[in-house]
């Protein structure tokens, strides 16, 4: 069967200091796959390099079997990739409902011309898109915040919104950096089992980076552990618990 | 005329100069918006849009509504042209090279105009020139013009923001660029729109800049380029309605000093542009951000 997603050795080099390193990675359709490894290890470098903030040095990505390492973010995302951010990075002065709305930009075809003369094409785009972004808000129950402006959000609906953000793109591919970085625990719990709902719901491949080891551990079904920018330890997360270079990775020697 | 007069004439003399000072800032604000520029040859737009309409007008006779149209195309090709060739190559480079950059096409765009058609200045067609005398107040039909021309743009422009997918598109690059390429948004367009529609509205600047005070020569872009610079930082850099405020504001300012505080203190036309400075650097101190701007600080 052929992957979703295939990460063929990249590296990446900035200045002499490679913060990743002959980095691989195959994913299959439907897959929830977790990368860890300590702070600073390159999560979010591999991240950047998956959406064309960097254009890997050597290597290279495949989606679909077709080539991403050389394209621009925007046409990644248009070919399927969608992500979130670890600092959260929504439109703040816009409302909730335009954060999602604004990226499904590219699922609509209308034109200038359409939207001053008010077409039925318009009204239509304009009616599946209002209800298409109800519902993304709906799952992460964001409905009654529609109108709020996102920046005045809770810090935890933030963390939601960016996600349903991330699914208005329509990806086949949603990469999810710490996405219950400082959320309480009953939040977290709420947010894995809604991370497994999204997944199951619009059939999805999901690829998250975590720091709090229990919870990756709890849904993920497969685990990358990466140090200093390259893999140590692959497999199941029974595997990654038992794996010695992962305790001393994490633990210190 | 008595004092209350010389007043209000003044502030509609203030009106139709801020009109003017609000579609250039809104060119330098838009871009700075997205890019983080301060785009120093908008103010050469100016020049190329008025130095337009002055040869349709006078080598191709044409009326002023298709010369002014002709220097709206032109300045739009000018201003995606310029940021495709001199800011896009700098765009991750450190800020300061493409503002030193865009110093460098100011000039080069300057020094062009003067070896094609000379250093002296060159006298515009007298246009909408007629007065119409409302009790002792004077107002001549380009106020009238170019005030209902600047609201209708701006309207049109605010529509354009808040209604449509690419204005939206814009405003979301320019909270956060790199996140709304990774929406799927095209911010090479965006940019690119906002250069389009900036330099547009510097054409009509220009072209209504020329015919108020009707001669056209290469340098005369520098001082309404720089006041619409200081206007839409006074208004906030970046806040489209702050551009349109700040340039009302300082219209209003040059025209009272010149005209009302004159009255009084004669000297006062001579520091009028010392006067606009002492404004800016005032509200600066009081609120850095400008009037409507955002209290955040830039992230480094």
């Amino acid at each position: 069967m052929e992957a979703l997603l295939e990460v063929s050795n990249i590296s990446v080099s900035f200045g002499g200091i490679k913060p990743v390193d002959q980095f691989e990675l195959h994913l299959q359709a439907g897959e929830l796959v977790g990368l860890i490894g300590p702070n600073g290890a390159g999560k979010t470098t591999i991240f950047n390099l998956l959406t064309g903030v960097y254009t890997p040095s050597e290597g290279y990505i495949k989606l679909d079997g077709k080539t991403i390492s050389n394209l621009k973010s925007y046409q990644i995302v248009q070919q399927g990739i969608a992500r979130t951010f670890q600092n959260i990075r929504l439109f703040k002065s816009m409302s909730v409902i335009e954060n999602v709305k604004v990226a499904f930009n590219n699922r609509l075809s209308y034109t200038l011309p359409d939207r001053l003369f008010n077409t039925p094409k318009y009204k239509a785009q304009e009616e599946w898109l209002h209800n298409e972004a109800m519902e993304l808000l709906k799952i992460f129950d964001l409905q009654d915040d529609a109108n709020e402006i996102s920046m005045n959000l809770p810090y935890g609906k933030q963390r939601k919104l960016e996600i349903a953000r991330a699914l208005a793109v329509n990806p086949k591919l949603l990469l999810l950096d710490e996405p219950a970085a400082g959320m309480n625990p009953q939040e977290t719990v709420e947010l894995m089992n809604t991370i497994k709902l999204i997944r199951d719901k619009f059939n999805i491949t999901i690829l998250l980076i975590e720091h709090d080891m229990q919870l990756v551990m709890s849904i993920c079904e497969r685990l990358v552990v990466i140090e200093y920018g390259k893999i140590i330890a692959k497999g199941t997360p029974d595997e990654i618990k038992h794996n010695e270079r992962v305790i001393a990775a994490y633990l210190g020697e | 005329m008595d004092y209350g007069t010389l007043f209000i004439q003044q502030i509609i003399n203030g009106l139709h100069l801020g009109s003017i000072y609000a579609l250039i800032a809104l060119g330098y604000t838009m871009v700075y918006g997205i890019v983080r520029l301060i785009n120093f040859a908008h103010g050469e737009i100016i020049m190329v849009g008025a130095y337009t309409s002055y040869i349709m007008m006078n080598v191709f006779g044409v009326n002023i509504v298709v010369a002014l149209i002709a220097a709206v195309i032109v300045c739009s090709i000018f201003g995606v042209t310029i940021e495709k060739i001199a800011y896009k190559p700098l765009r991750n480079a450190p800020k300061m090279w493409a503002l030193i950059t865009a110093i460098g096409v100011s000039f080069f765009l300057q020094s062009t105009v003067m070896v094609i058609f000379g250093v002296n200045a060159i006298p515009y067609p007298t246009l909408f020139s007629d007065l119409i005398q409302v009790g002792s107040l004077q107002i001549s039909q380009i106020m009238i013009v170019s005030l209902a021309l600047a609201l209708a743009l701006m309207l049109s422009l605010e529509l354009f923001i808040k209604k449509t997918r690419l204005g939206k598109a814009m405003r979301a690059s320019s909270e956060d660029a790199e996140a709304a390429a990774l929406m799927g948004i095209s911010v090479d367009k965006t940019i690119s729109t906002a250069f389009m529609i900036g330099s547009a509205l510097a054409a009509i600047g220009g072209v209504l800049f020329a015919v108020a005070y009707p001669q056209i020569k290469p340098l005369m872009g520098v001082m309404p380029g720089l006041k619409a610079f200081i206007a839409a930082v006074l208004g906030g850099i970046g806040v489209i309605p702050g551009a349109m405020l700040g340039g009302f504001i300082l219209g209003l300012i040059e025209s009272l000093t010149k005209g009302f505080v004159s009255a009084f203190w004669p000297n006062a036309t001579l520091w009028a542009d010392a006067i606009l400075f002492s404004v800016l650097i005032i509200v600066l101190l009081l609120k850095p951000s400008g009037i409507l701007g955002k209290n955040v600080r830039e992230k480094v």
